[in-house]
């Protein structure tokens, strides 16, 4: 992730909403984005889990692959059971690399006649590379920069969409479907990174600010910046690429293990698979946590987590304050032996020692739509 | 008589005898954002003037608070521990972090006062 000067910074089709509603910009994977807006980051998390936010999240990488048995195709590249997806089902997967480590995470969609892929923004260049590199030549890697994507995540969300996009709320949790809002074709997922229900839609950029106004009008529905989104994906428990995965970091050290379906498991045959279905087989040698510091100091990323003697077993890879949780909230990487939910560790805040507890995760209960 | 004088790093400080009170200032709460935690030094503790003093977390990082001026520590606002977001509403007030007794009251002399401060201030954009 690059920070470049201000005036080479790319710019999402909302830019001159977000300074519109008076956001602080700061530059984010090449981006400048809207970190918070006046109302502040702990304000827009609060109101997103209570009611519901609109995120600008079109600085990621929105991809279509097409061709036959593109999902057979992309297999060859992440470990996740694509083959099973049917239409309008989504998965979240990995691109793996030969040591089993992390090179992105992403959403697939099996959308009918092609894959949706959606990736992380710092990522995107480098993972559509890859894919061309990699996949077969029939199979065709388009990147869709012509198209914005909104993210309205929050217990109001869906009553909210109802307004606009009747079909969208009969979606379940990572499920997808084409629809017409307003007018305008769209693509829409049921998913999201903040533990609550909520939908991504992708749109094309020049009907990206009406539909986003159109959004923010309803009473339900403010703004949330990327200050937010870090906040809400970390209570939700939710690795954040480049912080808590990584090309070091295997799936099953990453507890992500649920993301590499049965069949793969058995037959192999993505980047790594010796190295993650041996960590799957016998254990990884360490484990990603959550951990709950004691007091109310909060634990940034690469604070050192030590036993209670002073030999190190991880660090943090993200750490902060939860708002809805009320205290400071972590989470990071530990010897396997001390991963246990109630396990007591010692976090090195500015040189001193600070009792902290392994936890389950989420830190929040996640409120997505099963019925 | 006293009178505030102003850091570079937006600390204030307001003397009365030999006794500063010690805060940061509304500009740079306004930067900080929401304030979730505040860590105080012992009260008797030697500060060096610019050197480390106290630190705030917002809900996005921590930040060094510098001491303006060198001295002991002779009290600490205990009521920030238990509700940071003191510093947010109210910077230059309630919201003070210290109380330094001074060592040597020329230190002042090259902070700056109010009207040096909000030219600075606007000057940063």
């Amino acid at each position: 992730m690059s920070d470049a000067a201000p005036d080479t910074l790319l710019r999402t089709s909302l830019h001159a909403l977000h300074v519109s509603l008076g956001a602080k910009m700061v530059p984010f994977a090449g981006y400048d984005m809207p970190v918070q807006y006046p109302q502040g980051i702990l304000g827009e998390h609060q109101h997103c889990r209570a009611h519901a936010g609109l995120f600008d999240v079109s600085h990621m990488g929105q991809v279509r692959l097409s061709g036959p048995d593109a999902a057979k195709a992309l297999e060859a590249l992440v470990p996740g059971d694509l083959q099973a997806l049917k239409v309008g089902e989504i998965r979240y997967t990995l691109f793996t690399n030969e040591r089993g480590g992390i090179l992105d995470d992403l959403m697939v969609t099996n959308a009918g006649d092609h894959l949706f892929v959606v990736v992380n923004a710092a990522c995107k260049v480098q993972d559509v590379a890859h894919m061309k590199a990699k996949l077969p030549p029939s199979i065709k890697v388009e990147e869709l920069t012509d198209r914005a994507l909104l993210a309205l995540q929050g217990p109001a969300a869906a009553t909210v969409m109802a307004r606009f996009a009747p079909d969208a709320v009969k979606l379940r949790f990572m499920t997808a479907a084409a629809m017409t809002i307003q007018g305008v074709a769209c693509f829409v997922t049921r998913s999201g990174y903040t533990g609550e229900d909520g939908f991504e839609i992708s749109v094309p950029n020049d009907k990206a600010e009406a539909l986003a106004k159109a959004l923010l009008a309803e009473p339900e529905v403010k703004p949330i910046g990327l200050g937010a989104r870090d906040t809400l994906r970390l209570e939700a428990g939710l690795c954040l690429y480049g912080h808590d995965i990584d090309e070091t970091t295997t799936p099953i050290e990453a507890g992500l293990a649920w993301a590499i379906g049965k069949r793969r498991r058995e037959e192999g045959g993505f980047p790594g698979a010796d190295m993650i279905l041996a960590h799957l087989k016998g254990g990884a040698p360490r484990r990603r946590v959550g951990l709950k510091p004691e007091g109310r100091a909060p634990a940034r990323d690469h604070t050192e987590i030590h036993d209670d003697g002073e030999r190190r077993l991880g660090e943090i890879t993200s750490g902060g304050f939860g708002p809805t949780v009320g205290g400071p909230i972590a989470m990071g990487y530990v010897e396997s032996a001390y991963a246990k939910p109630g396990t007591m560790v010692n976090l090195i805040v500015r040189g001193v020692a600070r009792p902290a507890q392994v936890v389950a995760m989420p830190f929040n209960p996640t409120n997505y739509y099963k019925p | 008589m006293s009178e505030t004088k102003y850091t570079q790093e937006h600390e204030w400080i307001r003397v009365e005898g030999d006794v500063g009170t010690v805060g940061i200032t509304d500009y740079a709460q306004g930067q900080l954002g929401d304030v979730v935690y505040v860590e105080l030094p012992a009260v008797g503790k030697a500060v060096k003037q610019g050197g480390d003093m106290a630190v705030v977390e917002s809900v996005k990082a921590a930040s060094e608070v510098y001491a303006p001026v060198s001295g002991e520590v002779v009290a600490v606002n205990d009521e920030l521990t238990g509700a940071p977001e003191t510093v947010n509403a109210d910077a230059g007030g309630k919201g003070w972090f210290v109380k330094i007794k001074l060592g040597d009251k020329a230190q002042l002399d090259a902070l700056m006062d109010e009207a040096a401060y909000k030219k600075f201030v606007a000057d940063l954009g």
